[in-house]
C-alpha cells in the first residue's frame, strides 16, 4: 500500500541526503519525494510517497524521527487530503496533429507553455491518476520529454500539519 | 574580544568539562592543535586514528561521559570511521572532531579531502560540517547534547581549516534548542500502570536487560525490580554487569552463545520484561521461536526499537531508570516460587561448563582464574571472537561499566585501544585486556601509546594461533573446510611486549599460568601473558543459524 507522508525538516545542508540515505539504507521504497521550503524559510516540507505495510510504515516514521533535522512527520494517507502533481510534457506535433492535441489539453485543463513548429510543451496539474491519464493521451503523438514534480499534499479542512502539531483547529 | 574558531572550539570543550582528547594531528587540523597547546585539556596521541576513536569509546564506556577524539582531514577522518561505527552500534556517546580542507576547496577533490559527513551519515547520530564560523559554539553545544542525551551515540564535527582560523566573538550558548530532537525521558503513566498490572499477574516473568540499563545507570532500580517481583534476569552482551553476576536471580547471557538456563527461561516465560535491549538477531535466534509463550513489555529510550524485530505488547518509551522508578512504586512484593525453583534448577544443572583436560590450557579456565585472582573486581576489555564469548560466559561481572567490549559491530581490534581508554577513564582501577592473537594483531600498534602513557594494562592473549571463531563457524557451516583461519607465523607476543616495556610471559601449563597471574596482579606495571590454548576449543552452547535459542548445541 502507498502512504503519503508530510515531513517537516530543518532547512539545513545535507537534510535531503539524510532522508534519502535513510530510505535506501534501510531498504524502504520511495515512490516520489517532493521538497521545497515552507512559509518559514528555516523549514522545508517534504511530501514522501512510500510503499509498504503498516509495520514498514511505522519503522519508516520512527527512523525518520531519529534524524535530528526532522521536526515532524504526519502520515496523511487516511485523512482527507488534497494532493497535486505537476507535469511538463514536450510532445511531437505537425499541422495534422496540433488541433487534436489542443483538444486533449482542453479536456485535461492543461496549458500550452511553449509552442514550436515541431513540438508543443504542455503543463498539467492534478492528482496522479489525472496526470497518468494525460500522459497516456499524449503518448500516441510521441513524447519527446516528460518531467513530473512528484506529489505534494495537504490535509483538507481545518486540519493542518505545522511544526507545533497536527490538530483540528477549534 | 575575538578569538579564532579553533580557540573557540577548545574553549567549548573546556566548558563541556572535557579532560581528555584522543587524537592524531595533521595539516587540516593544525589550527585546533595549535589552540590545544594552551589548554589544560590533555591530549593523548595514539598511533592510529582508529585507536583514538576506540580509546574515546573505552573512556566513555567506563565513565558514562562523552569521549572525544580528533583527526585530520582525509585519511585521518576515514581512519576514525570504524571507531564511530562501533560507538554507534553500541550507543556510546562520542564527539569526533575532524579537520577539513579550506571551504573554497571543499568539493574539488583537494589534497586529503574526503566527504566525511557524507561517509559517516549512517554511522553517527548526527554530524555537522561547519560553514558559518559564528555557528561553531552552537554546533559544539548541540553535538555534546545530542551525543549524551536520549539514546547516546557519536556525533562528528567537520571543521574546514579556513573556518578554524576565522576570528569570532566567543560566547558559549547556555541552552540548546533543537526543533527536531526531543527525546522522551519519562515513560507514559498509563503504560506503566499497565506494566505493573501485567507484572503482578505474571507467573513466570523474566527480565531481559541490555546496554540501555548501563547507559541509564539503572542498576540499582533493576535489582529492586528483580527482587520485588521475584524474577530471574538474563542479559545481552552489552548488559553484562548491569545486574550483579553473582546474584541468585541472575541466569547469565542469553542468545547464540547464551547460557542454557537463560535461553530456557526466555522460552518458557509468560512475561518478558525488556529493559534497554533491542532483540538483536544474536539474541533472538529464530524470531518466531523467541519467547513464544510470553507477552512482551519493552522499555526503551529509542521509539524506533519498539516492535522493530519482535512485536511488543506493551511498549514504554523512556529512560530506563525513570521508568523503573515510576514502576517500582506501583508494584507489590510478590513471589513466584514454582518458577524460581524451576529456573534455579536449570541454573544449577546447566551452569557454564567446559571439558577440562587435554594437553592445553583451557581458555575458560584461564578466564575463571583471572576472576579468582582479582575477585572479579577489575575492568575487563576484550576483542572479538571466541575469547570474547568465553569472558561473557565465565566472568561474572558484578558492576556496570566494567566490561568493555564491541557488541553490535563485533569489531576486532577494539580491545587494546578500548582498554587504553578505559584505563584513562578509571586510572585507579586494574584494567585487564583479554584478546585473541588475531584481534590483537589488528591494533597492537597501540602498545606504544600504552607504554608512552605508562598504563599498567594486564593483557592476556588467548593464543590459538588462528582465527578461532571463524574456524568454529567453518567447522559447523562449511563442513570443516578450513580456509584462511590459520596463522603459520605468529610473533612471540611476550617478547614483543617486552620491547614496549611490558613484563612478558608465555604460559603453557597451569603452573606457569599461576605464576604469571600472581605476577600480573601484584606488579604495578604493564604485563602481557601469552597463553597457549587449545586451538580446537569451541564456544558452547551454540545456536545454529535459523534455530530457536532453546535448541542450542552443547557438549554431549
Ligand atoms: C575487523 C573484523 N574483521 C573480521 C571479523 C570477523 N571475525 C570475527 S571473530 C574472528 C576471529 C577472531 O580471532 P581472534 O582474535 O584470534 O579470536 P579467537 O576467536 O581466536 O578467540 C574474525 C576474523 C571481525 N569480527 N572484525
Amino acid at each position: 500500500m502507498y502512504h503519503t507522508l508530510a515531513v517537516l525538516v530543518e532547512n539545513s545542508p545535507g537534510v535531503l541526503a539524510r532522508v534519502a540515505g535513510l530510505f535506501s539504507r534501510r531498504g524502504y521504497n520511495i515512490d516520489s519525494l517532493a521538497v521545497g521550503r515552507t512559509d518559514n524559510p528555516a523549514i522545508s516540507r517534504m511530501t514522501i510517497v512510500v510503499e509498504g505495510d503498516e509495520r514498514v510504515l511505522e519503522q519508516v516514521s520512527k527512523q525518520l524521527h531519529k534524524l535530528v533535522d526532522v521536526i515532524k512527520i504526519s502520515d496523511i494517507t487516511s485523512s482527507p487530503h488534497v494532493d497535486r502533481e505537476l507535469v511538463l510534457i514536450k510532445v511531437n506535433t505537425d499541422a495534422g496533429s496540433r488541433g487534436e492535441i489542443m483538444q486533449i489539453a482542453q479536456i485535461f485543463r492543461a496549458n500550452i507553455v511553449d509552442y514550436g513548429h515541431k513540438n508543443l510543451t504542455l503543463e498539467c496539474t492534478g492528482n496522479q491518476e489525472k496526470i497518468n491519464a494525460f500522459e497516456e493521451a499524449l503518448r500516441p503523438f510521441g513524447i519527446k520529454e516528460l518531467v513530473r514534480t512528484g506529489k505534494v499534499a495537504m490535509l483538507r479542512g481545518a486540519k493542518y500539519t505545522n511544526i507545533n502539531r497536527t490538530k483540528e483547529e477549534d | 574580544m575575538e578569538i579564532t574558531c579553533a580557540e573557540a572550539l577548545v574553549r567549548c570543550l573546556e566548558m563541556e568539562g572535557v579532560e581528555l582528547i584522543f587524537g592524531y594531528p595533521g595539516g587540516a587540523i593544525l589550527p585546533v592543535y595549535d589552540a590545544l597547546k594552551d589548554s589544560k585539556i590533555k591530549h593523548i596521541l595514539t598511533r592510529h586514528e582508529q585507536g583514538a576513536a576506540h580509546a574515546a569509546s573505552g573512556y566513555a564506556r567506563t565513565t558514562g561521559r562523552v569521549g572525544v577524539c580528533m583527526a585530520t582531514s582525509g585519511p585521518g577522518a576515514t581512519n576514525l570511521v570504524t571507531g564511530l561505527a562501533n560507538a554507534y552500534m553500541d550507543s556510546i556517546p562520542l564527539v569526533a572532531i575532524t579537520g577539513q580542507v579550506p571551504t573554497v576547496q571543499v568539493g574539488t577533490d583537494a589534497f586529503q579531502e574526503v566527504d566525511i559527513t557524507g561517509i559517516t551519515m549512517p554511522i553517527t547520530k548526527h554530524n555537522y560540517l561547519v560553514k558559518d564560523p559564528k555557528m561553531l559554539p552552537m554546533i559544539v553545544k548541540r553535538a555534546f547534547h545530542i551525543a549524551r542525551t536520549g539514546r547516546p551515540g557519536p556525533v562528528l564535527i567537520d571543521l574546514p581549516k579556513d573556518i578554524a582560523m576565522t576570528p569570532i566573538q566567543f560566547k558559549y550558548p547556555d541552552d540548546v534548542k533543537l526543533m527536531g530532537y526531543k527525546p522522551t525521558v519519562k515513560g507514559h503513566g498509563a503504560q506503566i500502570n499497565q506494566a505493573a498490572k501485567l507484572i503482578m499477574q505474571a507467573q513466570r516473568p523474566v527480565i531481559y536487560i541490555g546496554g540501555g540499563v548501563v547507559n541509564a545507570n539503572a542498576s540499582e532500580e533493576l535489582v529492586w525490580l528483580a527482587e520485588t517481583i521475584d524474577a530471574p534476569v538474563v542479559s545481552t552482551l552489552m548488559g553484562l554487569g548491569a545486574f550483579p553476576g553473582d546474584h541468585p536471580l541472575f541466569l547469565g547471557m542469553l542468545g547464540l552463545h547464551g547460557n542454557k538456563a537463560a535461553n530456557l527461561a526466555v522460552t518458557e516465560c509468560d512475561l518478558l520484561i525488556t529493559l534497554g535491549a533491542r532483540f538483536d538477531d544474536r539474541v533472538t535466534g529464530r524470531v518466531a521461536g523467541f519467547a513464544p509463550r510470553a507477552r512482551v513489555i519493552h522499555v526503551d529510550i529509542d521509539p524506533a526499537e519498539i516492535s522493530k524485530n519482535v512485536i511488543s505488547h506493551l511498549p514504554i518509551v523512556g529512560d530506563t531508570k525513570k521508568v523503573l522508578e515510576a514502576l517500582l512504586v506501583r508494584l507489590d512484593k510478590k513471589q513466584n516460587t514454582t518458577w524460581i525453583n524451576t529456573v534455579g534448577y536449570w541454573k544449577h544443572e546447566f551452569a557454564p561448563r567446559y571439558r577440562p583436560g587435554g594437553e592445553y590450557l583451557k581458555p575458560q579456565y584461564i578466564i575463571e582464574e583471572i576472576y579468582r585472582h582479582t575477585g572479579g573486581d577489575v575492568i575487563v576489555a576484550t576483542d572479538v571472537g571466541q575469547h570474547q564469548m568465553w569472558v561473557a560466559q565465565h566472568f561474572a561481572f558484578k558492576y556496570p561499566r566494567k566490561f568493555v567490549t564491541s557488541g553490535g559491530l563485533g569489531c576486532m581490534g577494539f580491545g587494546l585501544p578500548g582498554a587504553i581508554g578505559a584505563q584513562f577513564g578509571r586510572p585507579d582501577e586494574t584494567v585487564v585486556l583479554v584478546t585473541g592473537d588475531g584481534s590483537f594483531q589488528m591494533t597492537l600498534n597501540e602498545l606504544a601509546t600504552a607504554a608512552e602513557q605508562s598504563l599498567p594494562l594486564k593483557i592476556f592473549v588467548l593464543n590459538n594461533r588462528r582465527l578461532g571463531m571463524v574456524r568454529q563457524l567453518q567447522e559447523f557451516y562449511c563442513d570443516k573446510r578450513y580456509m584462511a583461519v590459520d596463522f603459520t607465523f605468529v610473533p612471540d607476543f611476550a617478547a614483543l611486549a617486552r620491547v614496549y616495556g611490558f613484563k612478558g610471559f608465555t604460559v603453557r601449563t597451569d603452573q606457569e599460568l599461576q605464576t604469571a597471574l600472581t605476577e600480573a596482579f601484584s606488579d604495578q606495571g604493564p604485563v602481557l601473558v601469552d597463553c597457549a590454548i587449545d586451538p580446537d576449543e569451541n564456544v558452547m552452547p551454540m545456536v545454529l543459524a535459523g534455530a530457536d535459542i532453546c535448541d542450542a548445541l552443547d557438549y554431549e
